[in-house]
C-alpha cells in the first residue's frame, strides 16, 4: 500500500486532468513505477466479475472466431458433405483445388487484382486527398464530406447503384461516353466477363480512397510541424520533404492502412454478390466459399480448402507486410 | 512562428510552390480538382436518387442522362410497402442495437482488465481480440453455419428452434468479430487516461465493479460515441451474415433484404435504385449527424495504433 500522502497531491488534480483528456485523451501524466505496479488486491467479488465479464466475451471471440477458424483448417482435409460423417482424404481438396477447378484460379486473380488495384490506385489516390486538404483551404469541410461520404455506404448498395450506372442500353457512363442509340456500340459494362471486374474495381476503389484519406487526415495532423520546418531549412523541396519525412514518420497510420487494404481487399464480397453473385468473370474466393452453403452444392470439405487458402494469403500479405514496416522502422 | 506556419502550406504540396509566385492560380486549380473530385465522388449517389424518381419507361427512352419529363416518388413508394421494407427496417435495429451494446460493453471491460486492471495474459487476450478481427469472416463462415444449426434454442427465443435463422445467432456473431476492433481502440483510449481517479477509489475500497462502471467508463464517453457511431454502420451495412445465417425472408435485416428487391423485379432498376437509397438514407442521416464520431472512431484505432 502506497502511503497517502503520495495520493493526495495527484487526487486534488484529478478532476481538471479529468476533464482534460476527455476532450482529447493525451498521454497521462506517467509515475511509471507507481503505473507499473499490478494492483493485486482483488476481492473474492472483484475475482468473479473479472472471470464473467472476461470470460463471455473471450468465450464468444474463441468460439465463434478462433475455433471456427481452426475447424476450417480441420475440415479442410476432409471430404464432409454436412450430413454424413467426415472422412479424412489428406489434401485431396487441395489437390482437386489447384489442378481441377476452373473458378479457382480466376477467383484467386481476381482477388490479387483486387489487392494491386487498392493498393496502387486508391490508397495513393486517398493519400492524395489527405495531402491536398490537409492545408486551411476553403470548404475543405465540403471536400472532405463528399469524398468520404461513400464511406458510410453498404459495399452491397454500391453493388446495385453500380448496375445503374453501368448500364448497358441506358446507363449513365454509357451515355456520356456517346456509345448508346443508332450506330453505336454501347460497352457491357457488368455483362461483359472480361471488363466487369474493372468496374467493380473501380468502385471498390472509390469507397475506399475516402477511408484512406480520412486516415491520413488524422496521421498528418500528428505530424509535427518542426519536422518540416527543419527539413526545410536544410533545404529539402516540398517533395523530398514529404517523402523523407512527413511518410515516414506517420508509420502507425501507415501500417494500420496497409492492413486495411489487405482485408478489404480479400473480404470483397458484397459488391459483387449484390450484381450477380460472383459469377461470369466476377469470381472472388469469398464467393466460393459462400457458394457451398448457401448454394446447391454443401461440399464443406472442398469449401474449407478454399478458405484456407484466403486465410494463408490474407495473413501472409499481413505479417509480410508489418515485417517490412518494423524492419524499416528499426533502421 | 506566425510566418512559418503560414509560409509552410504551399510548400507541401509540390516542388514548384518556393518561387513565390502564382499563389493564386494554384489554389484556384486546386479548387477547381478538389471540386471535381467531389462532384465525381457525389455523382454516383445523386444519379441514383435521380433515376429513382423517374418512371422506368421514361429512362428506358431517354436513358438516364436525360432531362426530366415526370418525377415522382412512386417507386419509394412501392420500394417501401412491396417488399415490407418497414418490417426489415425493425430487424435491422433487432440485431444491430443490441450487438452495438452488447460489443461496447464487453470491449470497455476487457480494456479496462487488459489497461487498468493489468491481469496477468492482457497483452495476449489483446492480441487474441485484434487479431481475430483480421480474418476473413469468409473463413468462419462454414463452421459458423453448421454449428449455429445444431445450437438449439427454445420456442420463445427463436421460431427456428436453432441459432440458424434467429437473431441471436446474427447478434452473436457481430459480437464476437466486432469486439476485436473495439478492445483494441479502448484499450489504447484507456492507457491514455489518468489514472488518479481510480487510485483514489482503490482507497475508499471500492471493487473493479465500481472503479469500471462509475469511475472509468464515464472518462470512456468521447470512444463510445465514436464506436457506437461506426459499429452501427457497420453491422447495418453488413450483408454477408444475415445472408448465410437466415433462411427466412421476413427475419431478414433490410441491407440483405435489397437482395431481394432484385430478385423480384429483375428489370426495374429505377425502383432498385429507390430501394438502394431508402437503405443507404439511415447511415448518410446518421454520417450527416454524426461525422465528427465517425472520424474519431476510425482514427482513434489508427493515430493510437
Amino acid at each position: 500500500m502506497r502511503p497517502k500522502a503520495d495520493l493526495e497531491p495527484a487526487v486534488s488534480t484529478g478532476p481538471t486532468a479529468t476533464a482534460a483528456s476527455a476532450a482529447a485523451p493525451t498521454e497521462g501524466r506517467r509515475r511509471p513505477r507507481a503505473e507499473r505496479r499490478r494492483i493485486r488486491r482483488l476481492t473474492t467479488r472483484d475475482r468473479i466479475v473479472i472471470t464473467v465479464l472476461l470470460g463471455l466475451p473471450l468465450l464468444l471471440t474463441l468460439v465463434l472466431v478462433w475455433a471456427t477458424t481452426l475447424a476450417s483448417i480441420g475440415l479442410s482435409f476432409t471430404n464432409w458433405d454436412g450430413i454424413g460423417s467426415a472422412k479424412f482424404i489428406g489434401v485431396d481438396n487441395y489437390k482437386e483445388l489447384f489442378t481441377n477447378y476452373p473458378p479457382f484460379a480466376t477467383a484467386i486473380w481476381h482477388n490479387l487484382l483486387w489487392l494491386g488495384f487498392l493498393a496502387l490506385v486508391a490508397t495513393p489516390l486517398g493519400l492524395l486527398f489527405a495531402v491536398l486538404l490537409d492545408r486551411k483551404i476553403r470548404f475543405s469541410r465540403f471536400y472532405q464530406s463528399a469524398i468520404y461520404l461513400p464511406v458510410v455506404l453498404s459495399l452491397a448498395v454500391i453493388g446495385f447503384i453500380s448496375q445503374l450506372l453501368f448500364a448497358r442500353d441506358d446507363g449513365i457512363v454509357n451515355t456520356v461516353l456517346g456509345t448508346t442509340g443508332q450506330g453505336g456500340h454501347p460497352v457491357d459494362w457488368i455483362g461483359d466477363p472480361h471488363i466487369n471486374i474493372w468496374v467493380v474495381l473501380v468502385m471498390a476503389g472509390w469507397r475506399h480512397a475516402g477511408y484512406v484519406m480520412v486516415l491520413y487526415l488524422a496521421g498528418l495532423k500528428g505530424v509535427d510541424p518542426s519536422l518540416k520546418e527543419a527539413a526545410a531549412i536544410d533545404g529539402a523541396n516540398a517533395r523530398q520533404t514529404f517523402f523523407r519525412v512527413v511518410f515516414p514518420v506517420m508509420r502507425p497510420v501507415n501500417i494500420i492502412v496497409g492492413v486495411i487494404t489487405v482485408i478489404e481487399a480479400l473480404r470483397a464480397f458484397d459488391i459483387v454478390y449484390a450484381i450477380n453473385g460472383g459469377t461470369n468473370g466476377l469470381e472472388l474466393l469469398s464467393v466460393l466459399i459462400t457458394d457451398n452453403i448457401i448454394g446447391e452444392a454443401s461440399r464443406i470439405g472442398f469449401g474449407s480448402a478454399i478458405a484456407v487458402v484466403l486465410l494463408l494469403i490474407s495473413v501472409g500479405c499481413i505479417v509480410a507486410y508489418c515485417m517490412t514496416e518494423l524492419r524499416e522502422e528499426k533502421k | 512562428m506566425t510566418a512559418l506556419t503560414a509560409g509552410r502550406a504551399p510548400k507541401v504540396s509540390g516542388a514548384r510552390a518556393s518561387d513565390g509566385t502564382g499563389v493564386a492560380p494554384r489554389r484556384l486549380g486546386l479548387h477547381v480538382f478538389l471540386s471535381a473530385v467531389s462532384l465525381l465522388w457525389l455523382a454516383p449517389l445523386l444519379l441514383a436518387v435521380y433515376a429513382s424518381l423517374r418512371p422506368y419507361q421514361e429512362t428506358a427512352k431517354y436513358g438516364y442522362f436525360s432531362w426530366p419529363r415526370h418525377l415522382s416518388f412512386d417507386y419509394y413508394r412501392e420500394a417501401f410497402t412491396q417488399s415490407g421494407m418497414a418490417q426489415h427496417f425493425l430487424n435491422t435495429l433487432l440485431i444491430a442495437v443490441p450487438a452495438v451494446l452488447l460489443t461496447l460493453f464487453f470491449a470497455s471491460f476487457v480494456a479496462f482488465c487488459i489497461a487498468r486492471v493489468r491481469i496477468r495474459g492482457g497483452f495476449l487476450i489483446l492480441i487474441l481480440f485484434t487479431a481475430g478481427n483480421l480474418l476473413p469472416p469468409q473463413v468462419m463462415v462454414t463452421p459458423v453455419y453448421e454449428l449455429f444449426t445444431r445450437v438449439p434454442l427454445p420456442y420463445w427465443m427463436s421460431d427456428s428452434l436453432t441459432m440458424y435463422d434467429s437473431y441471436w445467432g446474427v447478434i452473436a456473431i457481430h459480437v464476437a468479430f466486432q469486439t476485436g476492433f473495439c478492445v483494441f481502440v479502448m484499450t489504447n483510449f484507456m492507457k491514455a487516461l489518468p489514472e488518479e481517479l481510480r487510485e483514489a477509489a482503490i482507497v475508499d475500497g471500492a471493487g473493479v465493479w465500481t472503479q469500471f462502471w462509475r469511475i472509468t467508463l464515464p472518462l470512456c464517453r468521447p470512444a463510445l460515441a465514436a464506436l457506437a457511431t461506426l459499429e452501427f454502420a457497420w453491422i447495418y451495412n453488413d450483408f454477408l451474415w444475415a445472408l448465410v445465417l437466415m433462411s427466412s425472408g421476413d427475419k431478414m435485416p433490410v441491407t440483405s433484404a435489397l437482395n431481394n428487391l432484385k430478385g423480384q423485379y429483375f428489370q426495374d432498376y429505377n425502383l432498385l435504385a429507390a430501394g438502394s437509397v431508402l437503405v443507404a438514407l439511415p447511415t448518410v442521416i446518421l454520417f450527416f449527424i454524426l461525422q465528427r464520431h465517425f472520424i474519431a472512431g476510425l482514427t482513434l484505432g489508427a493515430t493510437k495504433g
